[in-house]
């Protein structure tokens, strides 16, 4: 292929090679509780030295899926097979996979090098190998000399950390996150979530992480899943995930995006044949230019993201295609982008970003401005789903 | 604010209200008159003659062992029983079993004594010290249930599964993790136990047999014959006791309170 | 115990040992009695220890044990009226007790939550120390300044609104029963109102006031409404017992102070009436069930 989607982050993709096993697969996996199903007849492989995000919207069944890996939770059907061995039945304690509470969930009553030492005194190691390694923990989240002072005599970053000093100390196969970071504030959590990434990099553990933050998952996983109701919807990398989204729901979960409701009029695409789409949209005509199975007549979606969107006062020289007329209705100031709400003539709202790569603009658009927006058939994505 | 001064009228005149029989209890127990109405000057001749009272006495020492005994049973059985009713969710009887933990907090005694008492006469065994400290665990056992499942209710569970995660099989995570969190609930249940079975009269008069006689029994027959200020005293001592337990408490959590504010200013000063 | 896979109980059996011992406790030495009890009121006067002919003995003939079961004792207990009589009379001094408790609670439990924080503590604390100090204690303290030549009639006349020669009237009559009951109850009765009223949000009485509502408006339509719960569960907290109260009107009440539980402290202890005595806790009993099934779907509620 010669043109990708987005930067590519590391050259890390044993999910492509198809020789590969995954370290973790979840197989046909349904969970309910009572009436409720959480988790509905899901499959999923997680590759070892992974970054792997399970992204969804609160009850969309993320959670489950990872209480069930760390065993807190038994799925009602399907199977759990950890390095190709089926884990059903093996109770929490006895497990090599170690979990990062949302709560932190540090024990009150006990110091910080006691909480990082707790898992190691389970498995009866000797205790200068513990020192050794709580020790070696507490350097790597930069906590050496606050090692005797009480949970609540901590901040709350300095509690992520000793969260996860705990977590790593008995080196799991695979550590488990649970909204890492959701307690954080937003200046704190970015640095954090580098700082995890440097540590998952450094050790080589695979690490699955829960998140309702598609931002952190986005800046931190090799792979997301996004989930909802229960099932996966798509899983790729997060650029595929933002460029690529398989489906409506995906497209409007990750990012803003635009999305017209019309019918396919024209096709020269097939599998595995990227081609010409055209669709009408309420008289509005807009093609993107890519792989797609739907069929002359086929009801489809058709969405662009904001930022690929040129907003102009000029009228383009083809307004045939990919270009819509419209009202500024509303600007929204972002500082480095400005949204701008454009109303076409039927009352429809598409919206287009700007940076704002100058501070002082010659001929700014304004509220009530007639407005022609363009963009490219690369930019537009038909969604069948 | 007139509302202030109402509140502060309505609070004086209820505490007054609280406070001043016992007051006068103890105040007259340093009577030197045996009259009621008379006050004879300060003495502690009561308190020499409530000592060499051996039948009431022998009553404090029997109360007393009975309370620390049935406080404990009540504190371990209401613990196990909080613990069921918290962290069971649904189990066959659920609806029955928590009948049994709030029914006896209300039950009228005389009900209670009297068809426990017909239980023992049933299965035929003989009432005495024993009965008395089955009957006074039971009905102890569901104040210590109430009291602990109100702190497990606010319990963070993600504690018990991060030790259960970590390699900690679940009874060491009880006695590790979970007990020594909820110790401070269990111990002022068992001190809830503890004074309840000391003040017992109606469901020990039931149970009790020979050489059994608790204090408040003993009180009890002593009051029909007429107010005694030697009572006075016994009452007096009791209050005192009571009184420094619950200061002891409150000064404990006070403690407690400003090692969390201190921890907390701990925490502010040194940042992320 | 420390396990979360509540919907996969089967897992660890050693688990069912935490719900199973309290169980089996209570269901000997609770639930057991009862059954006991009641079938014991069922059963003939016998001048034997124990003073009853046992009802046993045929376990597995049922028609036997039917045919030996009698309804005398209850049949009894509508011949006598005194026990009719008990029954109401208790019934009403239960109502009026707690209907007094709640007119004296109330207030005191919202002063007690419109304290500033810093004395609430303190204020809780107070009326927590008489519930912690002893029934009995409590309860004769009165005698001394109920008695006739008693404090109360020493302090009229000093401070002259009683001649010389005259006494207060109190000491064993309902008067006093109601003084002791209330002076007894009176923490249990404060302490649920104040919980339900503490945490009532003070913003919706801002609201109120806001939206135009007077103070004493918003009392009634806000603050009144919202602490029912409280008033519900004290007034259930006190009703129960009191309706089976012994030592109170042992001790204060006269002669024809009529309660249902002195009755049968009587019946049991003086007559040796056992069957009686069981048949008049089975009435008192079923008389109380629907408070008692009040009281526990309030405490559901709660918990």
């Amino acid at each position: 292929m010669a043109k990708t989607l987005g930067p590519v982050k590391r050259k890390f993709s044993p999910w492509t090679d198809p020789a590969s096993v995954p370290f973790i697969r979840f197989e046909n996996i349904t969970k309910r509780f009572g009436n409720f199903t959480a988790v509905d007849n899901l499959t999923l492989d997680i590759y070892e030295r992974e970054f792997f995000s399970l992204l969804g919207p609160s009850g969309c069944g993320k959670t489950t899926l990872m209480r069930m890996l760390a065993g807190f939770e038994e799925p009602t059907e399907g199977r759990i097979l950890l390095q190709g061995k089926d884990i059903s039945g093996v109770p929490p304690y006895k497990r090599p996979t170690n979990m990062m509470f949302q709560s932190y969930a540090l024990f009150p009553h006990m110091s910080v090098e006691k909480n990082i030492a707790f898992g190691l005194k389970q498995d009866n190691l000797p205790k200068g190998e513990i020192d050794t390694r709580v020790e070696e923990m507490l350097k790597l989240v930069k906590l050496e000399q606050f090692a005797k002072r009480k949970p609540a005599q901590l901040s709350g970053g300095q509690r992520q950390r000793v969260a996860l000093a705990r977590s790593l100390a008995k080196r799991p196969k695979v550590l488990l996150l649970d909204e890492p970071l959701g307690a954080l504030d937003k200046k704190l959590r970015e640095e954090t979530q580098f700082e995890l990434m440097d540590i998952q990099q450094t050790l080589g553990l695979t690490f699955l992480i829960v998140t309702h933050d598609q931002e952190e998952a986005m800046t931190v996983s090799d792979r997301i899943a996004v989930m909802d109701k229960g099932i996966i919807m798509q899983v790729a990398t997060p650029a595929e995930i933002y460029e690529a989204p398989n489906s409506r729901y995906v497209a409007d979960f990750i990012g803003d995006i635009n999305i017209l409701e019309g019918t396919v009029t024209q096709t020269d695409s097939a599998l595995g044949a990227p081609g010409l789409v055209r669709i009408d949209s309420d008289g509005l005509s807009v093609a993107a230019e890519q792989e797609c199975q739907a069929v002359k007549g086929d009801h489809v979606a058709y969405a662009v993201r904001p930022e690929k969107v040129r907003i102009s006062q000029e009228q383009p020289a083809d307004t045939s295609l990919n270009a819509a007329y419209g009202e500024v209705w509303d600007i929204g100031y972002l500082g480095d982008f400005s949204v701008f709400l454009v109303k076409m003539e039927d009352g429809r709202i598409v919206r287009a970003a700007q940076a704002n790569v100058s501070r002082l603009v010659d001929r700014p658009i304004t509220f009530g401005d007639m407005v022609w927006l363009t963009w490219s058939r690369d930019a537009g994505l038909v969604l069948t789903r | 604010m007139t509302k202030n001064r109402l509140d502060a009228t309505v609070l004086t005149l209820g505490f007054a209200f609280l406070y001043i029989p016992i007051i006068i209890l103890v105040v007259y127990s340093f009577n030197a008159s045996r009259l009621v109405t008379v006050w004879g000057g300060f003495s502690l001749n009561w308190y020499v003659s409530m000592w060499s009272n051996q039948g009431l006495m022998d009553a404090a020492w029997v109360t007393a062992r009975v309370g620390l005994l049935s406080a404990t049973f009540g504190t371990i059985l209401g613990t196990l029983a909080a613990l069921t009713l918290v962290r069971y969710q649904k189990f066959p009887g659920k609806m029955l079993f928590s009948g049994m933990i709030y029914a006896p907090l209300v039950m009228p005694e005389v009900i209670t004594g009297l068809s426990l008492l017909l239980l023992f006469v049933a299965i035929g065994v003989d009432r005495g010290f024993w009965t008395v400290i089955i009957a006074h665990t039971t009905f102890t056992m569901c104040y210590v249930a109430i009291v602990v499942q109100s702190r497990l209710l606010t319990f963070d569970r993600s504690l018990e599964e991060a030790a259960l995660d970590l390699g900690c099989p679940p009874v060491k995570t009880f006695f590790q993790i979970t007990l020594p969190l909820i110790l401070p609930a269990v111990i002022s249940g068992w001190m809830l136990a503890f004074t309840l079975s000391l003040d017992d009269l109606v469901i020990a008069s039931f149970n009790t047999g020979p050489g059994a006689t608790t204090l408040p029994i003993k009180i009890y027959s002593q009051v029909r014959l007429g107010v005694t200020p030697e009572i006075n005293a016994i009452c007096t001592i009791l209050i005192a006791l009571v009184t420094l337990g619950v200061i002891a408490t409150s000064i404990g959590t006070k403690r407690a309170e400003v090692r969390r504010i201190r921890d907390e200013h701990m925490a502010l000063r040194t940042g992320s | 115990m420390a396990d979360t896979t509540a919907d996969n109980p089967h897992a660890n059996p050693a688990r069912w040992l935490v719900v199973a011992v309290p169980y089996l406790w209570l269901l000997l030495f609770f639930v057991a009695p009862f059954l006991i009890i009641f079938k014991i009121s069922l059963s003939d006067t016998a001048i034997a220890m124990p003073p009853y002919t046992p009802v046993f003995g045929g376990w597995g003939a049922i028609s036997d044990f039917v045919s030996e079961l009698d309804i005398e004792n209850y049949l009894f207990l509508t011949e006598d009226p005194l026990y009719f009589q008990a029954y109401m009379s208790s019934l009403r001094i239960a109502a009026i007790s707690t209907f007094l408790l709640l007119l004296i609670g109330y207030p005191m439990a919202l002063a007690m939550a419109r304290a500033p924080n810093s004395i609430r503590p303190i204020l809780l604390m107070l009326v927590i120390l008489p519930f912690w100090t002893s029934f009995l204690i409590r309860v004769y303290a009165w005698i001394g300044i109920l008695k006739p030549d008693g404090l109360l009639t020493l302090a009229l006349q000093t401070i002259g609104l009683m001649g010389p020669d005259e006494q207060v009237e109190i000491f064993r009559t309902d008067t006093a029963v109601f003084i002791g009951i209330v002076y007894s109850y009176l923490p249990f009765m404060v302490l649920p109102l104040y919980a339900a009223l503490e945490k009532m949000d003070n913003t919706l009485l801002e609201a109120a006031n806001d939206l135009g509502c007077p103070p004493w408006k918003a009392f009634w339509k806000i603050t009144f409404p919202l602490s029912l719960p409280g008033v519900i569960a004290g007034s259930m907290i006190c009703f129960i017992p009191i309706t089976g109260e012994f030592v109170i009107p042992d001790l204060l009440g006269g002669a024809d102070t009529l309660m249902i539980g002195k009755t049968l402290w009587t019946e049991f202890f003086s007559n040796r009436d056992w069957p009686l005595a069981s048949a008049v806790a089975v009435v008192l009993l079923l008389m109380l069930v629907v408070p008692i099934a009040i009281f526990q779907n309030q405490q559901k509620k709660v918990a």
